[in-house]
């Protein structure tokens, strides 16, 4: 095989850090600079930067579980790529395999919301 | 019927069943379902004997299911109806259903008579598997059924000390011949690979391949196990005190059926004792002995059932005797069998209805002059007393006389030794039953304050009757009926005729000259009552008090090893096994406080351990490749 | 483009398998719709519905199995005669330990938590105590149930994998949802998570090596390249030993029991029965499936190693039930000699050993429910009293209670007329056949061990006083009464009548390639 296939990948390597450096370069010359107290804080999924002094810092749940919602819709997504991919190949099974993955993992999402698992209070 | 053996036995079987499931809510109807049982075997059964006369093979043969089949043993349920079965299923559900219908009189008053006929219809269906089987194993799961019935109904008052130590002497000694029974059977297994009778290389078609010396042994063991179903001797000092059981008990099952279990299965394994000569020496001397013991302390006995019990206990050795001398003396032996259970049984519920209007006296120095207040319970006594002591024509001559006679026929010196005791018995037999006779019914009233005597009701004394007129009538239909009708089943059984020593005309006359000698002297000694307390006698009446030492020698010979050998066992096992037990337990358990601290509850050490345990694992597996 | 080649699915053969994923997908759409207060029964009769259903079709199934029909879904599912075999028993047993998990009338709201994830002790803590108990655990169980019988009948190491995930992961939760000692029970099932996860590992690690030695997953590569390969077998005794260790984790043999005693004390106790009938059993179909069907030709290598393992199973759950002070630590240091004996079977190598592995699993499963069940009515305020001490007197106070406890006890020792006899009796008469003595010596060895902590139970419940501390034993609820009948009565049945289980484990011992 030749490495010839993985160029485009390179190119992708490039684009994205390309794209980085740029963002990170320009920001200061074209942004506006209001600052406040929130906007110093670090952000650390909704974590308070500092270990709180009581309970060896303990904090809600909810966080988790918002979380794992989201490993589960995008574990959705990564197995909907490929299947997307070879559509055409794959026929009118693949077509009904993913309903079925798709309505497994509704069933679950119903499931979370019906029980409140989407209320953050 | 013939088609239908089982339900002879599943008929009482599922009575007694219901009896005793039932509970409380068949104590107002329950005695007589109990009553009704027996009753239906008895037409059922009767109507089987008509059809087997009517045919020409004489034995049906039924296996309703595969019992036990491992191996090569492989046992049917199979039942057997022959002539021989055919009397004694006649006699169980005919003389059973008078007794339980007495019972119904007798037992009126004790709160738990549904029980009572629970058992007692148990029993029943017990004794009729015990003799309709065709093979050693159903003989002896009703041999076993019989003994469990016996055991409940002897300690059927089991709050009374007495009564619960006799259920467990005699389930205790009917152990030990249990034990010859079922080692018999086995040892048959082990020759000839079957323990069916006949039929299909069965045990009597191929007793001939037996060595002398395994046909003594089986013998011997069949007749130990004889020995402790019909109180003989060496095993008869529990039938006696089983008469602490309710009366019909001890007339049904001490009486007139249960223990002639060992006579029939003598009987039945014709082929087997009539093979060897020693075998058949050891059977007449049990019965000789036996006959003569049972005598002897039955004129010493003063409580009225004992006495009847002893007499039981010398009755069987009769017929014992009977069956011990082969030839044509097993269907002697059977027909005596047969009056027997009708007289005796005649007597002992006679003895009840006497116990009845004495307030449970049994004390036969406390009765007296009972003949003007009992007049059917008298008359029928009289019956019964003129049957066994073989007036004629009453059954008991019929019966016990040729018995005598086939004594005296053995050919050699031991025709003396055996006619004699024979003999010897009828006299004696005379005696102490006159004796019982005279002073419960005749001479001056010896009552204890406040008795007033009186005649049983209706229920009781009908069955009264209807016995004594078998006493009566029986001897001589079955004298000429009976042993031509058993011929079949011991038609295989060659007879060595020798003559008798002496002629026949004159065993009859002395037998009946024995007879009235004992009788007579019996009336004149007790005409006019006897002292109230034992008075002290000489060393044969003290001896036969004691019922010949019998027990003491039980106690010295076997009790007391047998506790010394308890009690060395228990010091062993105290000191050398529960040592070593102990010390095996103390290890495990130390063992196994050590490893459960290993179970700290820590995660991480489980982790640990699981790892180690996988690199051993794989280390062990590639070290089994590598070695 | 080239052609996709798809699958022949054989729809009607995985049909069990197919209603318990449906039911609990339903299920947790109930959980969603239906109205709490009608939830419970919805859920049970549902779970019970699906249950029955798989078993019709697995029991229409039987006598069907063919060499050509066994193998479906390109032969990562394998329905042979064995297989179904397992599912049946697996449906039965799961059946039967379901009924406890409805059982509402021993404690207000069942013996599950409302809400697991509230903090313990806490002010909802006391708020949610009366609050009907989860119902998720029905769903959970149908999927644990569906993972086992994929497990049973996985013909190839990955599709086992998945199938052993899918099964362990609902369990791990279940064992949280305790109503009373909710601390214990949350460690429990941390413990499980944890030490499950380790476990998996070893597993995959495993399929990995062995992948790397027989360049497959499924048996059949894996037989053929262990009888004819011309790699060294280094690799495939590696993959071998680390497959069977994520095995003998979940049938709990010794030293991979670790996490048994904590699980099953913690667990509520009709997830401690469940586990106790289901998991060995699933488990142990797969262990046979690996060791019968892919790894026969490595069977000098493994018996020996294997024989040391059942062997320190034995003695490590003989010796350790001695000192147990709670009874449901004694069921699970039971439960781990018994796979110490189970494996003597499985060890026995030849059909005999299998078709007593099968008895003896189911015979064990009826009783350990029963036992389970029983322990669930010892009851006092504090919940279920499982200490030792506390069942002293037992007898005086329930006898039919204490009665049948003991008839279940006398079959886990193994007395004969009751079914744990002719499972021993089974097992090792295969193993005696299979030349593997030295195991049955230890066997009956540690069976006479083993005996003295079950005679100590007996010995407590009938010869001793009742104190003032020992609880009197709940009423049972139909569901529960139901499942204290079968069990004993499985437990009579299979001891003197069993004839027909033995003709048809007899029959269902042989594996399709």
């Amino acid at each position: 095989m030749s490495l010839s296939a993985y160029i485009p990948i390179v190119g992708l390597f490039a684009l994205a850090a390309a794209f980085g450096l740029f963002s990170v370069a320009i920001a200061p010359f074209v942004g506006p600079r209001r600052f406040n107290r929130a906007k110093l804080d670090a952000y650390e999924c909704g974590i308070e930067p500092t270990p709180q002094p009581i309970g060896g810092g303990r904090f809600p749940v909810k966080f988790y579980l918002t979380a794992m919602l989201f490993i589960i819709f995008d574990i959705e997504i990564i197995f909907l790529y490929p299947w997307a991919v070879s559509f055409d190949m794959l026929g009118l099974f693949g077509f009904v395999e993913m309903v079925l993955f798709i309505v497994a993992v509704f069933v679950a999402y119903t499931y979370v919301w019906r029980r409140g698992g989407l209320d953050w209070d | 019927m013939l088609t239908s053996l089982w339900l002879l036995i599943a008929i009482p079987f599922v009575s007694g069943g219901l009896l005793l499931l039932l509970g409380r809510r068949a104590d107002r109807w329950g005695h007589w379902l109990g009553v009704l049982a027996p009753a239906v075997s008895f037409v059922l059964g009767l109507i089987a004997f008509v059809q087997l006369g009517g045919r020409s093979d004489k034995a049906v043969e039924q296996n309703l299911w595969s019992f036990i089949a491992v191996g090569d043993l492989k046992i049917d349920f199979g039942l057997l109806f022959d002539p021989l079965s055919g009397v004694f299923v006649l006699l169980i559900t005919g003389v059973g259903s008078l007794i339980h219908l007495y019972a119904v009189g007798y037992m009126a008053h004790d709160e738990r008579r549904r029980t009572f006929f629970g058992y007692f219809n148990i029993f029943v269906a017990a004794m009729l598997l015990l003799v309709l089987g065709n093979n050693y194993v159903m003989l002896y799961l009703g041999w076993e059924g019989v003994g469990l019935a016996s055991y409940l109904l002897i300690s059927f008052w089991f709050n009374r000390p007495s009564a619960a130590t006799a259920g467990k002497k005699a389930f205790i000694m009917n152990r030990v011949g249990d034990a010859g029974f079922a080692l018999a059977i086995f040892l048959l297994f082990k020759e000839l690979g079957t323990v069916k009778y006949t039929g299909d290389g069965g045990v009597f078609e191929s007793v001939g391949q037996l060595s002398q010396g395994t046909v003594l042994m089986v013998g011997i063991l069949l007749l130990l196990g004889a020995c402790g179903k019909s109180g003989q001797f060496p095993l008869q000092a529990w039938l006696p005190d089983a008469m602490e059981g309710p009366t019909p008990v001890s007339a049904l099952i001490h009486a007139a059926t249960m223990v002639t279990a060992g006579v029939y299965l003598i009987a039945r394994s014709n082929p087997i004792f009539s093979a060897n000569p020693t075998l058949q020496v050891i059977v007449v001397s049990v019965g000789a002995i036996t006959l003569l013991i049972g005598c002897i302390i039955g004129a010493a006995k003063d409580d009225i059932k004992r006495v009847l019990a002893w007499s039981t206990v010398s009755q069987i050795g009769y017929m014992f005797l009977g069956v011990g001398l082969g030839g044509g003396a097993y269907a002697l032996a059977i027909i005596h069998l047969l009056a027997h259970g009708f007289f005796k049984a005649n007597m002992f519920l006679g003895a009840g209805s006497v116990m009845h209007g004495m307030q449970d006296q049994v004390d036969i120095r406390r009765f007296g002059g009972l003949s003007k207040h009992m007049k059917i319970t008298w008359l029928t006594f009289m019956m019964g007393w003129l049957a066994i002591i073989g007036i004629p024509p009453l059954s008991g001559y019929f019966t016990k006389e040729p018995i005598i006679a086939a004594a005296f026929e053995r050919g050699d010196w031991t025709s003396w030794l055996f006619g004699g005791a024979a003999l010897l018995g009828a006299g004696l037999t005379a005696f102490y039953m006159t004796r019982l006779f005279v002073l419960t019914f005749h001479g001056p009233k010896r009552w204890t304050e406040g008795q007033h005597p009186h005649e049983s009701p209706a229920i009781m004394w009908i069955p009264l009757v209807l016995l004594a007129i078998g006493s009566v009538v029986a001897g001589f239909l079955m004298k000429t009926s009976v042993v031509t009708w058993l011929n079949p089943v011991f038609e295989g059984v060659e007879t060595a005729h020798h003559e008798s020593v002496i002629p026949h005309s004159l065993i009859n006359i002395l037998g009946i000259a024995f007879t009235v000698i004992g009788a007579g002297l019996a009336w004149m000694l007790f005409q006019r009552g006897t002292a109230l307390m034992p008075e002290p006698a000489g060393p044969v009446v003290t001896a036969a008090r004691n019922n010949l030492y019998t027990d003491a020698f039980n106690e010295v010979v076997f009790e007391k090893p047998g506790r010394w050998l308890t009690r060395a066992l228990v010091y062993v096992d105290n000191k050398g096994v529960d040592g070593l037990v102990n010390g095996l337990a103390a290890l495990v358990g130390g063992g196994s406080g050590r490893l459960r601290r290993l179970q700290t509850g820590f995660v991480r050490s489980y982790a640990l351990s699981m790892l180690a345990g996988g690199v051993l694992v794989l280390g062990a597996l590639l070290a089994v490749r590598l070695g | 483009m080239p052609e996709l080649k798809l699958p022949d699915i054989d729809y009607a053969a995985l049909l069990p398998m197919l209603i318990l994923f449906g039911a609990a997908c339903v299920g947790v759409l109930i959980e969603g719709f239906v109205p709490r207060s009608v939830r419970n029964m919805v859920q049970l009769v549902l779970s019970l519905a699906a249950m029955v259903a798989a078993l019709v079709f697995v029991i229409r199934r039987a006598g069907e199995v063919t060499a050509e029909n066994a193998a479906t879904i390109g032969g990562a599912i394998m329905i042979d005669n064995m297989g179904l075999f397992m599912e049946g028993a697996l449906l039965v047993l799961g059946l039967v330990s379901l009924l406890l998990f409805g059982e509402r009338t021993l404690e207000r709201g069942g013996a599950f938590v409302p809400h697991a994830a509230v903090t313990v002790g806490s002010e909802r803590d006391r708020e949610q105590a009366v609050d009907s108990g989860a119902t998720e655990v029905y769903p959970l169980a149908l999927f644990s149930l569906g993972g086992m019988l994929m497990f049973v009948t996985a013909n190839d190491l990955l599709t086992m994998f998945v199938a052993l995930e899918v099964f362990s992961l609902p369990l791990y939760l279940m064992c949280a949802l305790a109503r009373r000692k909710r601390l214990l029970s949350q460690e429990s099932a941390l413990k499980y998570f944890l030490l499950g996860a380790y476990a998996s590992a070893f597993f995959l690690f495993g399929v990995a090596m062995i992948y790397g030695f027989a360049k497959g997953v499924d048996f059949r590569a894996i037989h053929e390249a262990v009888r004819g390969s011309e790699t060294s077998p280094t690799l495939l005794l590696i993959g071998l030993a680390l497959v069977a260790i994520g095995l003998l984790f979940k049938i709990a043999a010794a030293p991979f029991h670790v996490w048994t005693p904590d699980v099953y004390q913690g667990a509520p106790t009709p997830v401690t029965a469940f586990m106790a009938a289901c998991t060995k059993a699933a488990a142990f179909g797969a262990l046979l499936r690996v060791l019968y069907v892919g790894f026969d030709g490595a069977k000098w290598h493994f018996t020996p190693v294997l024989g040391a393992v059942a062997v320190l199973t034995m003695l490590v759950g003989a010796v350790l039930a001695v000192t147990q002070t709670d009874l449901k630590r004694l069921l699970a240091y039971s439960s781990v000699a018994n796979a110490g004996y189970l494996m003597v079977g499985l060890l026995g190598g030849n059909k005999d050993g299998l078709s007593s592995t099968l008895f003896y699993l189911v015979a064990y499963g009826f009783t350990v429910i029963a036992a389970f069940a029983l322990v669930s009515l010892v009851r006092d305020a504090d919940g279920e009293a499982t200490h030792l001490s506390r069942w002293a007197g037992l007898g005086r106070r329930s006898p039919l209670f204490a009665g049948i406890f003991t008839f279940l006890l006398l079959a886990f020792a193994g007395i004969p007329l009751t079914s744990g006899f002719m499972a021993k009796f089974g097992v090792f008469g295969a193993a005696i056949a299979g030349d593997q003595t030295w195991l049955v010596i230890f066997g009956v060895l540690t069976s006479i061990v083993l005996a003295f902590p079950y005679l100590r139970v007996v010995v407590m419940m009938w010869l001793s006083e009742p104190g003032e501390t020992t609880p009197s034993v709940s009423i049972p609820g139909v569901l529960t009464s139901a499942v204290l009948g079968i069990g004993t009565v499985a437990t009579l049945l299979l001891g003197v009548l069993p004839g027909p289980l033995l003709e048809l484990a007899d029959q269902a011992s042989s594996f399709i390639r």
